[in-house]
């Protein structure tokens, strides 16, 4: 098929606290099924979603942190991280999980599906989207 | 009267903490909770407005369970800040006259 889409999912909310990054991953990983092409941007709140060691135990809900893990193998590997939104909270890139996957162009080699980017680079994400999706 | 304000929004999705901040007393307590937790965390841009309220004698708290859930590491609380559990909530809750929510 020659029609695939770029769908661009745009995150901007921390877990637990609504319901946004629960349904984001649930749509992210019912849509991987379609094959189309996917990316998905932390920015702002949403960089919260990735934090490494969440433990809900004591809050009474569902850790769903450890599904992100499982994006590469849906064939979601482009994770877009904004680094201000990093910056403005005191966070940097070793407070998130690693999300990785297999590229099968490349004798099934580990790779990072992780990168940080700039503001103009976020735009140019956005610009170049033919689906915008935003929770 | 001394007053519990809780905040439960991020401060840096909604101006919830700043007004709070505006407008809490030096006998007053501060208690983070939900999303609200990420300001309690060092060096970030809510930093500054806290440090000045803990000048004035306001006191801070963070609710370790939210902390926890979100991955936030209470070492890198903010100095100052006491981290509580929901029991401390409650005796905080019994500590003052009144408490404030900024749903």
């Amino acid at each position: 098929m020659s029609d695939t889409k770029k769908f661009v999912y745009i995150n901007r909310k921390a877990p637990y606290g609504t319901v946004y990054a629960l349904e984001s991953l649930e749509v992210v990983l019912i849509g991987a099924a379609f094959e189309q092409e996917v990316q998905l941007v932390f920015v702002d709140d949403g960089v919260y979603q990735l934090t490494k060691g969440q433990d809900t135990d004591g809050i009474g809900m569902k850790n769903f942190s450890k599904t992100y893990s499982a994006l590469g193998d849906y064939d979601v590997n482009q994770i877009y991280v904004d680094e201000q939104s990093l910056k403005d909270r005191g966070l940097t890139m070793d407070d998130l999980q690693e999300l990785t996957y297999e590229d099968e162009d490349d004798d099934w080699a580990e790779k990072s599906s992780m990168k940080l980017v700039n503001r103009e680079q976020l735009a140019d994400l956005i610009s170049d989207a033919d689906v915008l999706l935003n929770f | 009267m001394s007053t519990l304000h809780t905040v439960n929004k991020s401060p840096f999705d909604r101006n919830s903490l700043d007004t709070c901040l505006s407008v809490t007393k030096a006998d007053a307590t501060v208690l983070m909770i939900e999303d609200g937790v990420a300001g309690a965390m060092q060096n970030t841009t809510a930093s500054a407005g806290i440090s000045d309220a803990m000048a004035k004698g306001v006191k801070f708290a963070v609710l370790g369970e939210d902390l926890r859930a979100r991955g936030l590491p209470a070492d890198r609380v903010m100095d100052g800040f006491s981290v509580v559990d929901y029991a401390g909530f409650v005796q905080l809750s019994a500590d003052h006259d009144n408490v404030q929510s900024w749903l």
